[in-house]
């Protein structure tokens, strides 16, 4: 495995900037140009490097759809949220359409925000495409041709080019696909969701979203600390406040920061990413809530190695 | 872990010590729980003394909750005191600190809470 890619990073509802949030960033860039003048664009850049993450870029707003770059001829990617929109026209972009390519999509689970993207995923409609769905609902051929039924979607499941196929894979059971060893396993969310393992000889990748931890299950705890074991990269779902997901929110099927950075210590992971982020949170609160995440690693390590806490965001790539 | 209990200003006050994590969390809920069943109506409100916790993780901050549910259900008043800084950036991250009633010191919370 060489490297990851975020195309959509937001949970439970794609979000987009407002007008105010561009007037917010561009107010804090000039406050903090401070009258400044650039001799050349370059210049311009290089200041613009400075400003923070917030004022200079975003976090962007597209639902749950990660690509893992194997280094292989076979594309893998995890769920089909509305990241898959651009992550197609970028793999036409790359490879053209005449030229049949194979896609293997790893489903969490079935809600919509994790499926929404297919439809508008490009590569389904070319012929010679090839695209195996990989999950472990028994009803998920279903529910991808469901969100294209009229009259929910104007163009119909029948009308796709690519070769489609489904794999219903089982929790526990590794699979050897594409050049890496995927694991399963079953989470806690409503209708069940399903987090993968990707191990290469190599890294070793985790994708874990939609996924509740009960505190007070020693047993859960254990038994993701074993499924993130000396992972080089962990996504995820940090989505609420510890606060709101043991109370408030308690049920509802997330997680958070705390909990990730006390797995990933226990299970020596390397590197964790926030992922699907809160879609009320603007892109000032979740650089605050990265730098405290960082801050809580920090004060909490104890003799742990130092685990690198990012968070991702549309766009990100991370070598692994 | 819960030292002995003593009493100001008509306030019980509990001290707690050491680390609150998954290895610990069932033996503090257990030393806490005869604490929070006389923490009711009428009662004298309780307060955890917490100068002498040096790291919670996520399962003592849930028992924490917990317990303050159940002294709200009982009509009681029950705080936590006396944080230090790392405990207190844990609150703070967790957001726990807008749902739990904390105080600076045990004297602050006596203040308050006290008769």
């Amino acid at each position: 495995m060489k490297k990851v890619v975020f195309w959509g990073t937001r949970g439970s509802l794609p979000v987009a900037l407002t007008a105010d949030n561009v007037r917010q960033k561009i107010i804090a860039a000039l406050t903090a140009a401070n009258g400044k003048s650039f001799r050349n664009s370059s210049a311009l850049n290089d200041f613009v490097d400075t400003l923070p993450f917030a004022t200079r870029g975003a976090f962007g707003g597209h639902s749950s759809c990660v690509e893992i770059v194997s280094g292989g001829h076979e594309h893998i990617i995890c769920d089909m949220g509305s990241g898959a929109r651009p992550l197609g026209q970028s793999k036409i972009a790359t490879y053209g359409a005449p030229n049949p390519q194979t896609y293997h999509i790893f489903i969490s689970h079935l809600h919509w925000d994790h499926l929404m993207g297919f439809p508008f995923f490009t590569p389904m409609y070319i012929p010679g495409n090839r695209i195996i769905i990989h999950g472990c609902h028994a009803q998920i051929e279903d529910a991808f041709r469901l969100q294209m039924k009229a009259p929910c979607f104007p163009v119909d499941y029948s009308q796709a080019g690519a070769r489609i196929e489904f794999d219903i894979m089982t929790p526990g059971q590794t699979q050897y696909i594409a050049g890496l060893n995927v694991t399963p396993k079953l989470q806690l969310h409503a209708g069940d969701s399903y987090g993968y393992r990707f191990d290469s000889i190599e890294r070793s990748v985790v994708y874990s979203t939609d996924s509740e931890h009960k505190l007070e299950s020693a047993e859960q705890h254990a038994s993701f600390v074993k499924f993130f074991a000396k992972a080089d990269l962990v996504i995820f779902d940090a989505m609420y406040s510890l606060a709101e997901a043991v109370s408030v929110k308690a049920d509802w099927g997330h997680s958070s920061n705390m909990v990730g950075v006390e797995l990933c210590q226990a299970a020596k992971a390397k590197r964790l990413a926030l992922f699907h982020h809160e879609p009320m949170h603007d892109d000032n609160q979740l650089s605050r809530l990265l730098a405290e995440t960082r801050r809580l690693e920090e004060i909490t390590r104890d003799g742990y190695d130092p685990l690198e806490v990012i968070s991702a965001y549309d766009g990100l790539t991370v070598d692994l | 872990m819960i030292l002995p209990l003593h009493e100001s200003a008509g306030v019980v006050i509990a001290n707690i010590s050491g680390r609150i994590d998954h290895a610990s969390a069932e033996a503090f809920n257990v030393a806490l729980a005869p604490l929070l069943q006389n923490c009711t109506g009428g009662a004298k409100p309780l307060v955890l003394d917490f100068s002498g916790v040096d790291y919670i993780s996520s399962v003592g901050l849930r028992s924490l909750m917990l317990a303050s549910r159940q002294a709200k259900a009982q009509k009681g008043a029950f705080a936590i005191a006396g944080m230090q800084h790392s405990v207190q950036e844990v609150f703070t991250i967790s957001r726990f600190s807008l749902i739990m009633p904390c105080y600076t010191s045990v004297a602050a919370a006596c203040k308050v809470l006290g008769s």
